[in-house]
């Protein structure tokens, strides 16, 4: 692999658009409207055109002035559409954007004819271009798109830092914002035309597809991962760059890997894919949404379920006069439908506890302790069952199933409670004992 | 412009010559408001003068437009006609003077901030546009959420809190904005009854303070209990004043029209309360 300085200007440039979008990106995953960046990256396409036949020239100025015009314009027509139509938010912008988005299609594809203004450029863009049109800045040649994207980085950077405990409110709680004087409906414009002018400055560079990508991407993964709005922001522009770096080379490596050796595939396509593969790492990954966590989680409370429900078998199985009852992992399988791997690990985890004491022989047998808990647990179990019985109305044989689920998450003052609503019942509405505590 | 799409608009006073009838010093005035969704009216007619300085509760059934007759004073929704006045003058005027606290369900709890900035939020008026939250709102903060018993919490994530204890967040947020009016829509809906009356001793101790204290209410068990001044509310106006002299059988019947188990209730609240 030939890594030059082509490939140096293509992944700056494709990090600055990144990082723009990735900031504005946080805002609107918060705001819960990440396709306005996907509508306004389509509908400012207009606004480009128009600019473009009024003056006649393809200056960055009027094509800007011209996308964020229209990109303005779209989120208010949805707002009013959404308003004064009484449909869904998503819809109204659906509406919009396609209309607006078919509409630059036909003047651009009408304008083609005279000029280069190609319809695939607008999605994919031209970063593998970046490097060849360059200008002088304080005597170095750097690409005129790294300019006006680092222009454009720069705007967003600076417009978020000051206004961000003003994007920060109107975001969260838009009413009392707009009470204490920060105008939510002003925010929110004011966050569209940031997402114009920023869609517009990457456009031909990294192309809309890219622009979507980023706007949506690294805001999305990074609310995964933290409860913290700093932090949040910090590693959306974290993953900003790593999208770049590794799209970049992923589009000069990854063609190889399928026999097409000496060719590179489009930076800008790659690196939406990368974004998309670490938000699929976030979804699985992440500490606090993650399906991982989620997984395990749910995992610990079943098995800490388990350990109660043999706790309480050996409890019952004491009851009915089995003298010094021992458990082996097998017999959970028949009382409780329980696979090996699960009742080995929960016994061998009992014993860690101390509740359980393991024999020589491999079979378990109960501590005092566990005896204890067990009772507490039996205690609960009979308590709910007179308390559903009583308050409830249910009959004595609806009740076990219930019961059965409300025990584990029973607690002292629950207890009590239950205790006062029951009059502090000695039997349960089988006729057996409660247990004492 | 919006208002062509209203034909029910009723022409506006000028307001000249109102001064008189309307005490320049009440905290919230309102003339003759009348607001429309899509074209179909919400609040009619609305004529008010609060006291300073009472509890005062908001009664009415679903869809009374009780929501709408606080944000419209807050200028969140806009008028058809009408004149809202604060301390005499308009609303824009007196924006700090006036706080909100909105049902707990209108915000996304799972927003990455913690209860302390939630807090701080109520001081971002003050401290004005472009500038940080500094050191002394950090404190004012803090003893706001201490005010409430949740200093323990300040830097929990607000998805981590229980209904009631982001109730409290949110009313320490008010506290924080120290205004001297307060609109408050449904703090005590879905909160524990221990929350329940501390959040009640907790308004009585602004009241106490001289603030004045708005807050919409559902459950009419406990009107008579918690409020020294009411309006009920259903579209228009149906009674408003003291407590004991509008929280009547009949005014309920007015107010809540066909709805028999609420008049049940509210009966059963007139026997206990003795009125």
């Amino acid at each position: 692999m030939n890594w030059m300085m082509i490939d140096t200007w293509t992944v700056i440039a494709g990090m600055l658009s990144a990082l723009s979008c990735a900031l504005l990106g946080n805002f609107l995953v918060l705001r819960r409207m990440s396709l306005m960046g996907d509508a306004i990256s389509h509908a400012v396409l207009p606004g480009l055109a128009i600019a473009f036949f009024v003056t006649g020239t393809r200056d960055s100025f009027p094509m800007f002035l011209g996308a964020s015009v229209v990109g303005v314009a779209t989120a208010v027509f949805t707002q009013w559409i959404s308003h004064f139509g009484k449909v869904e938010e998503g819809a109204a912008m659906g509406v919009v954007f396609t209309t607006l988005f078919a509409i630059g299609l036909i003047l651009i594809v009408h304008a083609a004819d005279h000029v280069d203004l190609d319809p695939g450029c607008v999605l994919y863009g031209t970063l593998a271009l970046t490097p060849l049109n360059t200008t002088t800045v304080w005597g170095f040649d750097v690409p005129r798109v790294v300019v006006s994207l680092g222009a454009v980085l720069a705007l967003n950077a600076i417009t978020l830092s000051l206004l961000y405990k003003e994007f920060k409110i109107s975001a969260f709680d838009p009413d009392l914002s707009t009470t204490l004087g920060i105008h939510s409906g002003l925010m929110h414009y004011l966050l569209m035309g940031l997402v114009a002018v920023t869609t517009v400055a990457s456009f031909e560079s990294v192309g809309s597809i890219l622009v979507i990508a980023m706007l949506i991407v690294p805001g999305a993964a990074a609310f995964m991962f933290t409860d913290r709005l700093p932090v949040m922001i910090g590693l959306s522009l974290v993953i900003a760059v790593l999208c770049a770096g590794f799209g970049h080379l992923g589009a000069i490596v990854v063609p190889g890997w399928f026999g097409f050796e000496g060719t590179s595939t489009s930076s800008a396509g790659m690196m939406a894919v990368v974004a998309g593969l670490i938000f699929v790492v976030a979804v699985v990954a992440a500490p606090r949404y993650g399906i991982v966590t989620k997984f395990v989680h749910r995992w610990q409370i079943s098995m800490t379920i388990l350990r109660e429900d043999i706790l309480g078998l050996i409890y019952r199985l004491e009851e009915h006069d089995v003298t010094g009852p021992t458990v082996v992992p097998g017999m959970l399988k028949d009382a409780m439908g329980v696979n090996q791997l699960y009742s080995k690990f929960s016994l061998w985890s009992l014993a860690r506890a101390g509740q359980l004491r393991r024999k020589d022989d491999g079979a378990y047998r109960i501590t005092s302790d566990g005896r204890d808990s067990a009772r507490l647990l039996v205690r609960s179990h009979r308590l709910w069952e007179t308390y559903l019985h009583h308050h409830l109305h249910l009959a004595p044989d609806h009740v076990h199933p219930t019961a059965e689920q409300l025990e584990h998450i029973t607690d002292a003052r629950m207890r009590e409670e239950l205790e006062v609503d029951t009059d502090q019942p000695s039997k349960d509405p089988h006729g057996r004992e409660i247990p004492r505590t | 412009m919006k208002k062509m799409l209203f034909p029910l608009r009723r022409t506006i006073d000028s307001g000249e010559g109102l001064g008189a009838e309307h005490p320049a010093s009440a905290p919230v005035s309102i003339d003759d408001m009348t607001v429309a969704y899509h074209r179909r009216p919400v609040l009619w007619d609305i004529e008010y003068d609060s006291p300073e300085g009472e509890l005062i509760g908001i009664v009415g059934p679903n869809g009374a437009g009780k929501s709408t007759l606080i944000k419209a004073i807050m200028d969140l929704v806009p008028m058809a006609a009408g004149r809202v006045r604060i301390y005499g003058e308009p609303y824009t005027r007196h924006r700090r003077l006036v706080g909100y606290v909105p049902q707990r369900e209108s915000v996304d709890w799972d927003f990455p901030v913690n209860a302390l900035d939630v807090v701080a939020m109520g001081r971002y008026g003050e401290i004005g546009w472009c500038r940080r939250v500094s050191r002394s709102h950090k404190d004012a903060s803090m003893a706001a959420l201490d005010r409430v018993g949740m200093a323990d919490y300040a830097r929990r994530q607000i998805s981590q809190l229980s209904g009631g204890q982001q109730q409290r967040v949110f009313l320490a947020r008010a506290l924080a904005q120290d205004a001297k009016i307060y609109f408050m829509d449904e703090p005590l809906a879905g909160v524990d009854a221990a929350t329940e009356q501390a959040i009640i001793a907790l308004l009585q101790d602004l009241i106490t303070g001289g603030k004045t204290v708005f807050v919409v209410h559902h459950d009419l068990q406990t009107v008579a209990d918690y409020f020294s001044h009411l309006i009920l509310l259903n579209m228009r106006i149906v009674a408003s004043g003291p407590t004991r002299e509008v929280f009547t059988e009949e005014n309920l019947r007015k107010t809540y029209g066909g709805k028999l188990q609420l008049l049940d209730e509210a009966s059963q609240a007139l026997a206990r309360g003795g009125i």
